[in-house]
C-alpha cells in the first residue's frame, strides 16, 4: 500500500461516516426514517454499503497496484498479506486488496443493474397485471408460474455457456430477465388490494387515466415491497453473478469480479487462503448489508411489523 | 371450489407448468450457437453424428419427435456416452436425495429449534446475538462457505473428506457397516454447507413467524388463564406459526437444487446438478433437456404439496387459492 492509497481509503472512510451521520440526522426528524435508523444492523449495513460504493467510485486512487497486472511471477506469486499487500497477492502474483477494490465495480455494477432490469420488470408486470385483472392478469401470472418453476441456475448456465463470450451488458439482462418473476407477484398482489381503496376509486373517478393511476396513485402506495425486493434482488444478483464466474462461465479474466476471484485462487486455497477468502468476505459483506437495509426499509414503511 | 375439483385443476397446471419449462428449454438450447462436437473433431464425423442425432431436421420437427418419444417415457440417449438419459438421471438421484436430504433435516431441525428459542427470548441479548449470526450466515455464499469447510475441516483439521461420496478404492466394489459409515462421513461437509444456510433461513423465518401469532388474542388469553409458557409457547404459538414453516419446506427444493450444482461441483458430489452441469458443457442436449424436466418437476410438486399441506394444516386457507401466500415467501 502506497501512501496515497492510505490516505485515500481514510478519507473514504471519513466520507462515509459523515454521510451516514448526515443522513441518520435528517432522518430522525421524521417517524418513519426513525425506525429505519433504530436497529444499529441497519445503520452499519447502511454504512458498509456507501463505503463500497465510494471504494468502487474511487478505485484508482484506493489500488495501489494495476488489478490486471502480475507484478513478479516468480518472486511475489501468492505472497501472505503484509504493508505492502494489504490482502496478499494471488496465484498469478496480482495485487488481492487492489483486484478487491476493482472488482467492486463490477460486482456492484452487475448487482445493481441486474436488480434494476429485475424489479422494473416485475414492477411493470405486477402492476399491469393486477390492475387491468381479467384474461391479461391470467396470462401474465401463468407466465410467471412457469417462470418461478424454471431451475433458473440451469438457464442461466445454459445461455451463458452456450453463447460462449456472452458481453457484459447481455448477461446482465439475461440475470435480470430470469430474476423479475418473485417481483411481480408481490406487486401484483399488493395493487390488488391497493386498487380497492378509496383514494385510487376517487382518483378514477375523477377521470384520471389508467397510466396516472398507476403510477401516481397506485405505485407510490407499494413502495416498501418493491424497495424491499430491490434490495434483495441486488445481492441475489451478486450471488448468481458470483456462482455463475465461480463455474468459469461469468464475467471473463482478467477483469476482476469477486466471484472470480474465487474461482482463480480457489485451487490454491491450502496454500494461500487469504485471496479466496477476501473476496468471499466481500461479497458476504455486501449480502448482509443489503439485508439489514431491507429489514429496515420494512420496519420503516411498514408499521405493521413494528414489533418484530 | 371443493378439494377434489381444486386438486384436479392444480394438477393440469402442473403439468401445463413442466410441459413448458420443457419446451423453453428445448427452444433455449437447440437456438443456441454452435455443435454438440468437441472443437478438435473433424468435420465430416461431426456432421455425420449430427445427423445420427438428427440435428439436421428442423426445430419443430425435433421438437415433435422428442415430445413424441417422452410420451413413450423415453428421454433420449446421451450424446456423449449413449447411456439413456433416463438411466443416467436415475443414478444420480439417490446421491442428490441423500444430500437434499441429509441438508433439510439440518436446515429444518437447527433453523426451528434458533427461530422459537429467539422468538422466546425476543429482543434480549441471545436473540440479538443470534439474529446477527443467522443474517451473516444466510448471506454467505453457499460456494464460498463450502470452500471454507473444506479448507478447515477438509484440509486443515481432516476430520472428513474433501471430496466424492465414498471410499473410491473399497466402497464400489465391498459393501459394508464400513462403506455406510463412509458414505454418511463424505455427506456431512455438503449437508452441512447447504443445512447451514438454509438453517438461517428458517431460523429468521420462523422468528418472525412467532413473533406475528404472538400478538394475537388467543395467545393474551392463553397467557391470561394462567397456563404455564412452555404450553402458550408450544400449543398456541408453535402450532400456528408451523403454517410458514410448511411454506418454507415446499419452497426449500429448488433452494437445494439450485445450491447443489454448485456445491456438488465444488464436493465432486456425483449428483444430478453436476450431471446438468457437465451436460451443459459437454452440449449434451438430452441430458439438459431430461435434468431440466426433473428440476421443474420438483418445484412443481415442491409447490403443489406445500398448497395441500396448507390446506390440510389451515381451514382457512382451504378455499383460497393460494398465490398470495406463494406470493409472500416467493
Amino acid at each position: 500500500m502506497t501512501l496515497g492509497a492510505w490516505l485515500a481509503l481514510f478519507v473514504t472512510l471519513v466520507v462515509t461516516a459523515e454521510l451516514v451521520r448526515a443522513l441518520r440526522h435528517r432522518a430522525l426528524r421524521q417517524e418513519r426514517w426513525r425506525r429505519f435508523f433504530r436497529h444499529r444492523t441497519t445503520t452499519w449495513g447502511l454504512g458498509i454499503l456507501v463505503f463500497l460504493v465510494l471504494v468502487a467510485v474511487a478505485a484508482p486512487l484506493i489500488a495501489p497496484f494495476d488489478p490486471n497486472k502480475q507484478l513478479d511471477i516468480v518472486h511475489l506469486k501468492n505472497h501472505s498479506p503484509s504493508w505492502t499487500f494489504l490482502l496478499g497477492t494471488d496465484v498469478l502474483s496480482r495485487d488481492v486488496w487492489s483486484r478487491t477494490v476493482y472488482g467492486a465495480r463490477v460486482s456492484l455494477g452487475i448487482g445493481a443493474l441486474g436488480a434494476l432490469v429485475a424489479v422494473a420488470l416485475g414492477t411493470f408486470v405486477g402492476a399491469v397485471a393486477g390492475y387491468y385483472q381479467r384474461w391479461i392478469d391470467a396470462v401474465l401470472m401463468r407466465g410467471v408460474d412457469v417462470g418461478l418453476a424454471l431451475p433458473r441456475i440451469f438457464i442461466l448456465l445454459m445461455a451463458v455457456a452456450l453463447w460462449d463470450g456472452l458481453p457484459f451488458a447481455a448477461l446482465i439482462i439475461v440475470i435480470g430477465l430470469t430474476s423479475w418473476f418473485g417481483t411481480s407477484r408481490l406487486v401484483r398482489a399488493e395493487v390488488l388490494s391497493l386498487r380497492q381503496r378509496d383514494f385510487v376509486v376517487a382518483a378514477r373517478a375523477l377521470g384520471a387515466g389508467s397510466g396516472r393511476v398507476i403510477f401516481r396513485h397506485v405505485l407510490p402506495n407499494a413502495a416498501a415491497p418493491i424497495i424491499v425486493s430491490a434490495a434483495l434482488g441486488v445481492g441475489n444478483v451478486l450471488l448468481l453473478e458470483a456462482s455463475l464466474s465461480f463455474l468459469g462461465i461469468g464475467v471473463k479474466p482478467p477483469d476482476p469480479t469477486w466471484g472470480n476471484m474465487i474461482a482463480d485462487n480457489a485451487p490454491s486455497i491450502y496454500t494461500a487462503p487469504w485471496s479466496t477468502l477476501f473476496p468471499g468476505l466481500a461479497i458476504s459483506l455486501v449480502v448482509l448489508s443489503l439485508n439489514a437495509v431491507a429489514d429496515g426499509v420494512r420496519d420503516a414503511l411498514d408499521p405493521r411489523e413494528e414489533a418484530a | 371450489m371443493t378439494g377434489a375439483a381444486w386438486l384436479l385443476r392444480r394438477l393440469v397446471a402442473s403439468v401445463a407448468i413442466v410441459f413448458a419449462v420443457v419446451t423453453f428449454v428445448f427452444i433455449l438450447i437447440h437456438v443456441a450457437p454452435g455443435r454438440p462436437c468437441p472443437e478438435n473433431v473433424d468435420r465430416a464425423v461431426c456432421d455425420e453424428l449430427t445427423r445420427q442425432f438428427g440435428l439436421d431436421k428442423s426445430l419443430p420437427e425435433q421438437y415433435v419427435r422428442y415430445l413424441v418419444a417422452l410420451a413413450h417415457g423415453n428421454m433420449g440417449n446421451s450424446y456423449a456416452n449413449g447411456r439413456p438419459v433416463g438411466t443416467a438421471i436415475a443414478g444420480t438421484i439417490p446421491f442428490t436425495l441423500q444430500l437434499a436430504g441429509a441438508a433439510l433435516v439440518l436446515d429444518f431441525l437447527l433453523g426451528l429449534g434458533l427461530g422459537i428459542y429467539q422468538a422466546v427470548r425476543v429482543n434480549r441479548l441471545p436473540d440479538v446475538v443470534l439474529g446477527n449470526v443467522t443474517l451473516f450466515i444466510y448471506s454467505l455464499p453457499t460456494f464460498w462457505l463450502a470452500l471454507l469447510l473444506l479448507l478447515v475441516f477438509g484440509e486443515k483439521l481432516r476430520w472428513f473428506p474433501v471430496g466424492g461420496a465414498s471410499d473410491p478404492i473399497l466402497c464400489p466394489v465391498v459393501n459394508s457397516l464400513y462403506c455406510v459409515v463412509d458414505r454418511l462421513w463424505h455427506t456431512v461437509l455438503p449437508a452441512a454447507t447447504l443445512g447451514l444456510v438454509g438453517a438461517a433461513g428458517t431460523a429468521r423465518f420462523q422468528r418472525a413467524a412467532m413473533l406475528e401469532v404472538a400478538r394475537q388474542d388467543y395467545v393474551r388469553t392463553a397467557r391470561a388463564k394462567g397456563l404455564p409458557e412452555r404450553r402458550v409457547v408450544l400449543r398456541h404459538q408453535l402450532r400456528n406459526a408451523l403454517l410458514t414453516f410448511v411454506t418454507r419446506f415446499g419452497l426449500a427444493f429448488p433452494f437445494l437444487l439450485t445450491g447443489a450444482v454448485l456445491i456438488e461441483t465444488i464436493f465432486a458430489w456425483p449428483g444430478m446438478g453436476r450431471l446438468a452441469f457437465d451436460a451443459i458443457l459437454l452440449r449434451d442436449y438430452p441430458v439438459v433437456t431430461g435434468t431440466a424436466l426433473i428440476a421443474s418437476v420438483v418445484v412443481v410438486a415442491g409447490n403443489l404439496l406445500t398448497d395441500i399441506l396448507l390446506g390440510l394444516a389451515d381451514p382457512r386457507l382451504r378455499v383460497r387459492a393460494t398465490t398470495d401466500v406463494e406470493a409472500v415467501t416467493a
